[in-house]
C-alpha cells in the first residue's frame, strides 16, 4: 500500500501536499522519543507521533521511513514543514489520538512487527 | 593560575513537587558548604520562586548561588536557565508563567511551598510546575540567552526529559552553552552514543531532589570569579577558563564548537 492510499483510506491531512505519496508503506511504528525511533524504526515504516519538532524530519529521513503522521490535531512547526518539503518526506496529520490512529492503521493491514 | 570553583549547578528546593520537603534554603546552603561546593544553581521545575531565599540564606557564607530554573519544553525536554542575578531570573519566570498551563494537585504531584530563607512557608504555588510549557526548546534556549543567562540541556544521559532522548540529537543551530550529565554519567559515554555531541561543552550536576544528593555530581571551573559569563568562557575554553568534570584536572570538558554557537 502506498502512503497516498493510506492517507485516502484514513482521511489523513496531507500537510506536504502530494510529495512522496507514491512511497510504499511496509510497517508502522509509534513513539514520541526520537532516540527510540532511531533505535527501533525500520525503513518503510509510517511513524505515528505527537512530536512536531523539525528533528522528526531528520530522524525519518535517516531511517528512510515512508511517512510521518502527527496526531491529536498537532500542527508542524514552520521549520519542520520546510524541512519535510526539502527532504520530500510526506508529512500527514490527523485529529485522532495516537492509539486510535494506530488501530485504524492496523485495520488496513499495516503491522508493527515484521 | 585561576582559582578552581566546585559547582553543582542543578539543585531543586522544596518548591519542586517531586523534591523532598526538607530542601529548605538554609539546609541546602549548609549541605553545599559541607560538600565543599563554591557555587550552586537553584533550578526548580518551571519556577524560580525559592531562588531568592537561597541567595538570602547564603549571605555571609562562602557560597555563590546562581538563581535559575529547569524549564520543560513542549517536546518534554528539560533545559536549565542560570542567571547571575535574581532580577533576570524573575523576568524569565514571568515569561514562563505566561506559557505554563494547568493547576497543581498536591495529592498527585506533591506540595509546592514557597519559603523564606528560614524555611517558613509563605505560600503554596498553585501552578502545574510538573507540567510542560507551550514553548519549543529553541524558544526556551533563545529566551534564556536573550536575558544573558546560561542555557544547559539537563541530564542528556537520561532518556526521559533529556534533549537527546526526546529529540534524538542536538537540533542544528541550538545555542545551548552545555549539555549536562547526571552524577554517575560521563561526557564520554554520551559522545559514544551520540557522536554529534563531540564538540559540545559539558557539565555534571547532581539534580538533587534530597539534601544528601547535593554535590554528588559536580563540575570544577577555573574562573576569575563565579559568574555566568565566566562559566560560558570556561565551557568554550577561552582565556584560560576551563570546565573539568570529575576530580580536578581530569578530562577537560571543553567544547570546540563554541564560535559557531
Amino acid at each position: 500500500m502506498t502512503v497516498g492510499e493510506v492517507a485516502e483510506r484514513l482521511g489523513l491531512e496531507k500537510l506536504t501536499g502530494n510529495e512522496g505519496l507514491e512511497r510504499q508503506v511496509k510497517g508502522g511504528y509509534a513513539s514520541d522519543l526520537l532516540s527510540d525511533v532511531i533505535a527501533h524504526g525500520e525503513a518503510g515504516d509510517v511513524w505515528v507521533t505527537l512530536q512536531t519538532h523539525r528533528n522528526i524530519i531528520a530522524v525519518a529521513t535517516l531511517k528512510e521511513l515512508a511517512a510521518v503522521v502527527l496526531v491529536n490535531g498537532r500542527t508542524p512547526d514552520a521549520d519542520t514543514l520546510e524541512a519535510a518539503r526539502r527532504e520530500r518526506l510526506p508529512l500527514l496529520g490527523t485529529a485522532l489520538p495516537a492509539f486510535e490512529l494506530a488501530g485504524r492503521l492496523y485495520q488496513t493491514g499495516i503491522r508493527g512487527t515484521r | 593560575m585561576l582559582p578552581m570553583f566546585k559547582a553543582d549547578l542543578h539543585i531543586h528546593t522544596c518548591l519542586s513537587p517531586c523534591a523532598d520537603l526538607s530542601m529548605g534554603p538554609r539546609a541546602i546552603v549548609e549541605q553545599a558548604v559541607r560538600s565543599r561546593l563554591d557555587m550552586i544553581g537553584v533550578c526548580d521545575h518551571n519556577s524560580s520562586e525559592n531562588a531568592g531565599a537561597v541567595i538570602e540564606a547564603a549571605r555571609g557564607r562562602k557560597l555563590r548561588v546562581l538563581p535559575g530554573m529547569e524549564v520543560t519544553s513542549k517536546e518534554e525536554v528539560h533545559v536549565l536557565g542560570l542567571f547571575n542575578e535574581l532580577e533576570p531570573a524573575l523576568e524569565w519566570q514571568a515569561f514562563i508563567y505566561q506559557h505554563l498551563p494547568g493547576e497543581n494537585d498536591p495529592e498527585v504531584f506533591g506540595w509546592q511551598p514557597v519559603v523564606n530563607a528560614e524555611h517558613e512557608v509563605l505560600a503554596f504555588n498553585a501552578r502545574l510546575l510538573a507540567g510542560a510549557t507551550e514553548l519549543s526548546v529553541e524558544q526556551i534556549v533563545d529566551g534564556i540567552r536573550h536575558l544573558d543567562g546560561l542555557a544547559i540541556a539537563a541530564h542528556v544521559d537520561r532518556e526521559a526529559f533529556g534533549l537527546l532522548g526526546q529529540l534524538g540529537f542536538v537540533p542544528e543551530g541550538l545555542r545551548v552553552d552545555a549539555l549536562e550529565v547526571s552524577a554517575h554519567a560521563t561526557p564520554e559515554q554520551v559522545k559514544r552514543r551520540y557522536p554529534g555531541c563531540a564538540g559540545m561543552g559539558f557539565v555534571r550536576s547532581s539534580d538533587a531532589h534530597a539534601l544528601e544528593e547535593i554535590g554528588k555530581g559536580a563540575t570544577f571551573f577555573a574562573l576569575r570569579e563565579p559568574a555566568t559569563a565566566e562559566i560560558r568562557k570556561a565551557l568554550c575554553g577561552q582565556e584560560g577558563r576551563r570546565a573539568v568534570i570529575g576530580e580536578a584536572d581530569a578530562d577537560v570538558a571543553r567544547g570546540a564548537g563554541c564560535e559557531m554557537r
